[in-house]
């Protein structure tokens, strides 16, 4: 019993660091634009695929040589940040800077609409003729990810909890980068000047704060958060999907929102309460009834305390 | 009579007395399968659009009417198909028939309605969005984990076809030219046709009278402005709640219509957010607020799946010369971009849809010049 609420909680830490990063993404942007960026979920997919394609062209399988499999995936990891980083970006800046004025249902709306494209896109994707994605007729398919980590036990052969590498590479490098952030939104100009255009656009703007940028700053920030988490999860999941992004999304939004959404150590804490919760309700009560668990929370949480718990009740502007 | 006609406006008679001929003598078809050598069955797919022109209408209710922003219309459709299907099918003792489950199905509809609504309407928009998208995936897997109760995945059926007199079924099921009497299914698709076609009808009349009714007034009245509402005397509470309930009730008659028309209430999984999406898409591109533009989106998004991208893939695939069986070969799997492009440019371009009703491009046009 003791090593199965163990494992449990191995296992809900470490999908709660994922959704953690990828809840930042949300939480961020929404901190600053007050809008939910429905197609966040969608570049976390697109971000895993670049990665998954890019270990078929450098022919990355569980045989190669540990100093090959080191360089590609810090280059899958490198690549996909980028990739993910740079699609955000551009995805603001064609489709939702133009709205910025109109009626809050206009980004929405979009948003859901770009979310439509992507998921398309992945689908084409997974049609690739590409060993890896298993030919055209396979698009829909979930595809194998190579499992780039050697499956040892690192407590031991003989202990009933597992704890594999690839437990510790994405706690530890979720740790890294929540950090990192912390720092850089902490600590630098671009920080400050971050924290200030979510208390108050026009007046940052008046302060001098050049707000555009940092918009176009969070959602290539956001981006990359999600490119990274994307290659780290389909390392530990060893799956990749073009609709992964969109339950991974709303979970990660779940996450954003517990925590209090536009509240960054909140989304933290709501990805790794999340990520608890899955476990717990996985092995408990039933992997079929995941969703319902998750956003029954989800509608508990809003109801009884809509800002979260991180989140501090302000009243909605007039 | 006339007065009245006139009052209503040409065109809403017009189509309707079109729409009301057109099974007996479906001249549209006959032209395309003599053009095509393949029979596309116009009355059926007018059918499909008359109950989802159904739904859209309720959530145009919600959406276009209240400004409730609400993701997850497809969890009171689905209410409304599996109440059909419990009340209907054989399995249970209940087979209450087509008649009773259409009584019933909205009320089951309004109920689900009022459960969600009465705790969640008072959180601003966009957290309403969510818990209501939320609901429609905590619905879809509550009805396919209960399968002693919703057969699961295989969902219920057979829902049987509405119960009617002998002579209208007889007469239903005759041609004008030439008696076709005794087959059963043109029978009952017609039934469905003229029934689906009477309650779509009888609904935009409402929801018309609604919209010029005190009511219909204050749900604008808080979608334009709640403060400015609530000062002159309107109860944001129970107005929401007015609107939100009756969508659920409008979308819950129109599960029921979908359950019987399939004649099973489909596996859960048909109802997931994509299909809430979709309906949002109509109104987006039809108008969102406009009762014509529901119509209009309805029936474009339905012809493009139905009509159009069946026939754009098979162009595509003599295009590429036989069965090709790539991903992108097929035009269907083309739909999310079309759809997700759609909503793109209509936001940038044309806020108000296709065929809004005055007031709302009035508005937007409004904002759009403030803002210059």
């Amino acid at each position: 019993m003791l090593d199965t609420v163990l494992q449990q909680l191995l296992i809900g830490l470490t999908n709660g660091m994922v959704f953690a990063l990828v809840a930042l993404g949300y939480t961020m942007v929404y901190g600053i634009l007050e809008f939910i960026n429905f197609a966040h979920g969608d570049v976390f997919m697109l971000s895993a695929f670049v990665a998954l394609t890019l270990c078929g062209a450098l022919g990355l399988t569980e045989q190669s040589s540990a100093g090959a499999l080191i360089g590609g995936l810090l280059l899958c990891i490198a690549a996909s940040s980028v990739f993910g980083g740079l699609l955000n970006l551009a995805i603001d800046r064609v489709v939702y800077k133009p709205l910025r004025k109109a009626p809050k249902l206009a980004p929405l709306v979009s948003a859901i609409g770009v979310s439509f494209i992507l998921q398309n896109v992945g689908l084409f994707w997974g049609g690739m003729s590409m060993k890896v994605f298993g030919g055209g007729g396979q698009a829909a398919a979930p595809k194998a990810f190579p499992n780039l980590l050697p499956a040892t036990n690192l407590l031991g052969a003989t202990s009933h909890v597992t704890l594999q590498p690839k437990d510790v590479l994405v706690i530890g490098a979720s740790l890294f980068v929540m950090v990192g952030l912390y720092g850089i939104v902490q600590f630098t100009k671009l920080g400050k000047a971050m924290r200030a255009t979510a208390q108050d656009p026009s007046a940052a703007r008046l302060m001098g704060i050049d707000v555009d940028q940092v918009v176009a700053a969070t959602f290539l920030i956001g981006g990359a958060l999600a490119g990274f988490a994307s290659v780290i999860y389909s390392l530990y999941i060893n799956t990749v999907h073009y609709q992964m992004g969109y339950q991974n999304g709303l979970y990660a939004f779940t996450a954003a929102v517990v925590g209090g959404i536009g509240n960054i150590p909140g989304a933290v804490l709501g990805g790794l309460l999340l990520g608890l919760v899955r476990a717990f309700s996985d092995q408990f009560i039933g992997a079929q009834w995941q969703p319902a668990v998750l956003f029954g929370i989800l509608i508990v949480i809003l109801v009884f305390r809509p800002a979260g718990l991180l989140g501090s009740t302000a009243r909605e502007k007039v | 009579m006339a007065a009245l006609l006139k009052k209503i406006g040409g065109l809403p008679v017009l189509a309707l007395v079109l729409l009301a001929v057109y099974p007996f003598a479906p001249v549209l078809d006959w032209g395309l399968e003599a053009a095509t050598g393949q029979a596309l069955h116009i009355d059926r797919q007018l059918v499909n659009i008359f109950i989802f022109s159904l739904l859209a209408l309720a959530l145009n209710l919600q959406v276009g009417q209240a400004g409730l922003l609400q993701l997850g219309i497809a969890a009171f459709f689905a209410i409304g198909a599996f109440t059909t299907g419990v009340l209907t099918v054989e399995k249970y003792p209940f087979q209450i028939g087509f008649w009773g489950a259409l009584l019933v199905a909205p009320l089951a509809g309004a109920l689900g309605g009022f459960l969600l609504g009465a705790p969640t309407l008072r959180l601003r928009g966009d957290y309403l969005a969510i818990v209501t998208l939320g609901f429609g995936e905590v619905m879809r897997i509550v009805l396919l984990n209960l399968e002693n109760i919703t057969d699961g995945p295989r969902g219920l059926n057979p829902v049987p076809p509405p119960w009617l007199p002998t002579p209208i079924r007889d007469g239903l099921s005759t041609n004008v030219f030439g008696a076709v009497a005794g087959d059963a299914s043109v029978g009952t698709l017609r039934a469905m046709y003229f029934l689906a076609l009477i309650v779509l009808a009888a609904t935009v009349v409402c929801l018309n009278l609604l919209e010029k009714s005190r009511i219909g007034r204050a749900f604008v009245a808080l979608r334009e402005d709640e403060l400015a509402a609530s000062c002159m005397g309107i109860e944001p509470a129970r107005i929401k709640l007015a609107a939100f309930t009756g969508g659920a009730a409008l979308a819950g008659l129109a599960g029921c219509f979908y359950a019987t028309n399939l004649t099973t209430t489909a596996e859960p999984n048909t109802y997931d957010f994509n299909y809430s999406i979709m309906v949002l898409c109509c109104l987006i591109i039809g108008g969102l607020g406009s009762l014509r533009g529901a119509l209009l989106g309805a029936g474009l998004l339905l012809g493009f799946d139905n009509v159009i991208s069946p026939l754009l893939t098979r162009l595509l695939q003599t295009a590429l010369g036989g069965e090709s069986t790539h991903v992108m070969a097929s035009f269907s799997n083309w739909r999310w971009i079309v759809f997700g492009t759609a909503l793109v440019v209509m936001m940038r371009l044309r806020p108000e849809g296709l065929w809004p009703s005055s007031r709302v491009a009035e508005e937007l046009h409004e904002t759009q010049e403030e803002s210059a």
